[in-house]
């Protein structure tokens, strides 16, 4: 019955999604429940003088205003690294869209009108938006001093500055030395699902709903606030309708949550597309770098300064900051690199985990800059690449696991398929970049799994699955280690009251660590099915072996559900394995612990840069990633395009635009735009290289980010290589694109008069 | 002082044809189609999103016509036919889109899926045997964060050779 490995098994809860089914949270209304509605002002930035419910309360159905005032002063705090961000802004506003209030009624209606009228005075006050204006002389303080004691930043709007490196980059010698400065724009998640939150009492606890992605991370964050033991917490996260990082952490659960204790009722709140782009956002971004090399194009130091502009709250930010920049300096061997991250205070949305995690900022530094070095050495840029990768086995950051692919094969692949060789027309340009970011650094994850007498199993997980296809690989998993086909494997997930722990779901961890804990609780069973077969057929058990749904007796093989009838025997019942898998963490270790495996990928773009309207088109799209096994190549390829895709919209059209009080003018769908079906590389090619190098079950490597990280700096270059001009900011937007090529125009202009009248001066 | 519950406008009485159910609902004026459909009919395979008619989450089929239903007011749909996700499959077995959708892998997170499978049934309707960028042009109303569009495309274009024959 096995061979589930590396088959299109179908999607777990496929059928559900295409018939309208699925129940995600906004199709949850628990019976009794009160309608939520945020209060907030059209700035960023202003104190808040008072909050008077009044002419709110008067509106029928509305049950609670609450402000910061109800709330149990000091307000609560929160937060996954700091608890710095309130349940309700205190004292004054700190992004467009921060809450001063929150209405509670019978209906949404209700609570839309209560909340306009929520009469809020306050005085708008000036906002910073971007890393000059956060660190000029004088800014504006973020966050209140006396949120950071001991800090020796406290008065400033750095948050953190972290330092990596090793060897000496002040004395390493160069033949050639390549700088620049690259931004990398302010984008948002925009996964199709608004988040949503609903809170219940329920007796002497509480029950939340979140579209959260971390359930037990929010259990203990809530009963920490709630001052709950964690058994009186019940988390329910359905199946989040695309995460991409956004849904990680808290945001308005705490808020509801009190909202519901206040009222004793259930309380929902579903948030507009507008409200999630004032939730979740993707840091943006200025990296400065310096890199230098031999003439035979070897590295011989990388020195990296990134501002990362985080929001007004920490969120998880500074670890997407300590973390992208940590291995910034990319997959290469380098003697000598510094690096400097700063995690930069703005009065913005939070910024959080986005796929990618950190990398994908500065990974447009590093790999434009590895492209201009290429022309300058004249080095073709995938033979600079290979003369600088690792080898597989070979340390590249000093003390940190090292690296665990054949990285130079997934190259040779994607110049193969995007025919790296072959010449282009006029007007069309190519561009190659590598992608590289760590994976997890600690992980804990459980699995349960039960065999069930008529041979069907049941499989708990804390795994969210929110499109990457969680559930699918790891029916596969069981189906192929217990001899159950995946249509008999049912996968629970997101219940805390069901699921046994897990650590998290993030940094494409799942395949690998909640696949090993899979794989562990599938053993435990395999071990009761040896001891069952051993009685029922009166072998000695160490003759019996049980692999891969097979159980092994001398001289003949039978499968597992065919011991397990005669092997319960006539009272029935059920077989349960337990699985377990840590990835401990490192004391001292700067990120807390070793990478569990790197993503890596190669990306090769095509385009075709129109010079009247200054529109790109991507004509072709090649990503190959280095997955260790494909456990399920079509959800593979899924996740790899798919990352691609979201790469483009943050390398050609989307980021955030604010006006000068900090307000954001293009929120919501229509003036913020992402790559629709009108918007593809006409030629993707998505292709994965499977050497069973990686930790996770049957060798398999979490997948899912690699192919976003390079897509910017590919881009860049296949547009210089069409136009003749290197663009160091994105989004490449036409009006952006077209301004430079007219900018070079003026510029080859005056020289030519310039020489006509003799050079001038 | 109390109450007895919200004060709602005074609701009008429409009659409409769902999946091709007769359904009968009393409806305040600013009802939209998307919330007669998902809170007082239970439907709830249609999904909400942008509520401006930009991202397609919500589409539904209004006498024949691929609709935002976020847009359209449920009074507007009074003695219309409307369809939905759930009236896709026939008699317990999924339509040619919906098995496609899922052997094909264009049906990530799921939550857009609804939407595009209405309105690649429209587009199958009005265009039997289209090329790709026709599936690329019908459906570009329809955004998919997860990116599977490649994937949605193969579907549609698979479903159709299927049901041609």
């Amino acid at each position: 019955m096995s061979g589930w490995i590396g088959t299109p098994a179908p999607r777990g809860g496929g059928a559900a999604r295409v018939t309208g089914t699925q129940r995600y949270l906004g199709d949850i209304h628990p019976a009794d429940a009160l309608h939520a509605k945020l209060v907030t002002l059209d700035c960023a930035r202003a104190r808040v003088l008072s909050v008077d419910p009044s002419a709110a309360l008067r509106v029928p159905g509305v049950r609670l205003v609450m402000t910061a005032a109800e709330l149990p002063q000091p307000v609560p705090r929160f937060g996954p690294q700091f608890a710095d961000r309130p349940v309700l802004a205190v004292g004054e506003t700190r992004f467009h869209g921060e809450p001063v209030a929150a209405v509670a009624a019978e209906s949404l209606d209700a609570a839309e009108e209560a909340a306009t009228l929520v009469r809020v005075d306050c005085e708008p006050l000036p906002a910073v938006t971007s890393v000059a204006a956060a660190l000029a002389p004088g800014a504006p303080l973020v966050q209140d001093p006396d949120l950071r004691p001991g800090d020796p930043l406290a008065r400033t709007n750095i948050l953190r500055e972290h330092h990596f490196g090793w060897g000496d980059v002040g004395s390493a010698a160069a033949d050639l030395i390549v700088e620049g400065t690259y931004s990398f724009p302010m984008v948002t998640h925009f996964a199709i699902e608004p988040h949503g939150f609903m809170a219940a009492p329920d007796g002497d606890g509480i029950v939340i709903w979140s579209t959260i992605q971390h359930a037990y991370w929010l259990q203990r964050e809530m009963a920490r606030l709630l001052g709950m033991p964690l058994a009186r917490v019940r988390v329910l996260a359905p199946d989040p309708g695309g995460g991409f990082g956004g849904k990680q952490h808290a945001k308005y659960e705490p808020l509801v949550a009190l909202m519901a204790l206040r009222v004793g009722r259930p309380v929902r709140l579903i948030l507009t597309l507008e409200e999630t782009f004032q939730a979740v956002r993707r840091n943006a971004a200025t990296s400065r770098i310096r890199t230098g090399f031999r003439r035979d194009g070897t590295i011989t130091f990388r020195d990296l300064e990134i501002d990362y502009l985080i929001g007004a709250y920490a969120d998880i930010a500074d670890r997407t900051v300590s973390k992208g920049g940590y291995s910034s300096s990319g997959p290469y061997r380098i003697p000598a690199a510094r690096v400097v991250a700063r995690s930069i205070l703005s009065h913005t949305p939070p910024s959080t985990a986005f796929r990618g995690f950190g990398a994908p900022e500065p990974n447009l530094a590093v790999e434009a800059s590895m492209n201009e070095a290429a022309r300058r050495l004249g080095i073709d840029p995938i033979e600079l690449r290979l003369r600088n990768l690792p080898r597989r086995g070979e340390s590249f950051i000093p003390g940190d696991t090292p690296a665990d692919g054949d990285w130079a094969e997934t190259v040779r692949r994607a110049a193969r398929l995007a025919a790296w060789d072959s010449p282009l027309p006029p007007g069309r340009g190519r561009g190659v970049a590598l992608g590289m970011k760590s994976g997890p650094t600690t992980g804990h994850s459980y699995a349960t799994v039960r065999l069930l007498a008529d041979g069907s199993a049941v499989l708990y997980s804390g795994t969210s699955d929110m499109g990457q296809g969680a559930r699918t690989v790891f029916a596969q998993m069981a189906a192929e280690e217990l001899g159950v086909p995946v249509d008999r494997i049912s996968v629970v997930m997101g219940d805390t009251a069901m699921v046994p722990y897990d650590q998290q779901t993030s940094a494409s961890r799942s395949t690998v660590l909640m696949g090993n804990a899979v794989l562990g609780a599938c053993r435990q069973i395999q071990a009761q099915v040896r001891s069952m077969a051993a009685r029922v057929h009166g072998v000695d058990e160490a003759a019996i072996v049980v692999d891969r749904g097979v159980v092994h007796l001398p001289g003949r093989d039978v499968a597992i559900p065919e011991v397990l009838g005669p092997g319960l025997g006539p009272l029935g019942g059920e077989i349960i394995g337990n699985g377990e898998s840590r990835h401990e963490v490192v004391a001292g270790h700067p990120l807390g612990g070793l990478a569990a495996f790197f993503e890596f990928n190669c990306t090769v773009v095509e385009v075709e840069v129109d010079e009247g309207t200054g529109e790109i088109a991507v004509l072709r799209h090649v990503t190959v990633s280095d997955v260790g096994r494909a456990i399920n190549p079509m959800q593979v390829a899924g996740q790899d395009e798919g990352a691609a895709i979201q790469g483009l919209g943050h390398t050609l059209m989307e980021h955030y635009i604010f006006d000068e009080s900090g307000r954001i003018e293009n929120l919501g769908a229509i003036d913020y735009r992402i790559p629709t079906s009108m918007d593809l590389p006409a030629d993707m090619r998505s292709a994965v290289v499977e050497n069973g190098d990686g930790p996770g079950p049957y060798g398999s490597k979490g997948m899912s980010e690699g192919a976003l990280i390079p897509v910017g700096p590919a881009v860049v270059e296949a547009v210089r290589d069409a136009i003749g001009v290197e663009i160091r900011e994105l989004p490449l937007t036409p009006e952006r694109v077209w301004r430079a090529i007219s900018e070079r125009r003026e510029e080859i202009a005056a020289a030519d008069r310039s020489a006509l009248t003799g050079g001038g001066a | 002082m109390d109450e007895a519950g919200p004060v709602e406008d005074p609701a009008l009485r429409i009659v409409l044809t769902v999946n091709g159910r007769s359904r009968t609902l009393a409806v305040p004026p600013q009802r939209t189609l998307l919330e007669a459909l998902r809170d007082d009919l239970g439907l709830i395979g249609t999904k909400s999103c942008c509520l401006v008619g930009e991202c397609g989450a919500c589409s539904v089929h209004l006498d024949g016509r691929i609709v935002d239903s976020c847009l359209v007011l449920a009074v507007e749909a009074d003695g219309a036919e409307v369809s939905t996700v759930e009236g896709l499959a026939e008699g317990g077995s999924l339509s040619p889109l919906q098995r496609q959708f899922l052997e094909r892998g264009a049906s990530q997170c799921g939550y857009c899926t609804p939407g595009q499978l209405m309105a690649a049934a429209d587009l199958l309707e009005r265009i039997p045997r289209p090329t790709r960028s026709d599936v690329e042009e019908g459906l570009s109303g329809n955004l998919c964060r997860c990116g599977c569009y490649y994937q949605i495309t193969d579907a549609v274009l698979a479903a159709a050779e299927e049901i041609a024959g």
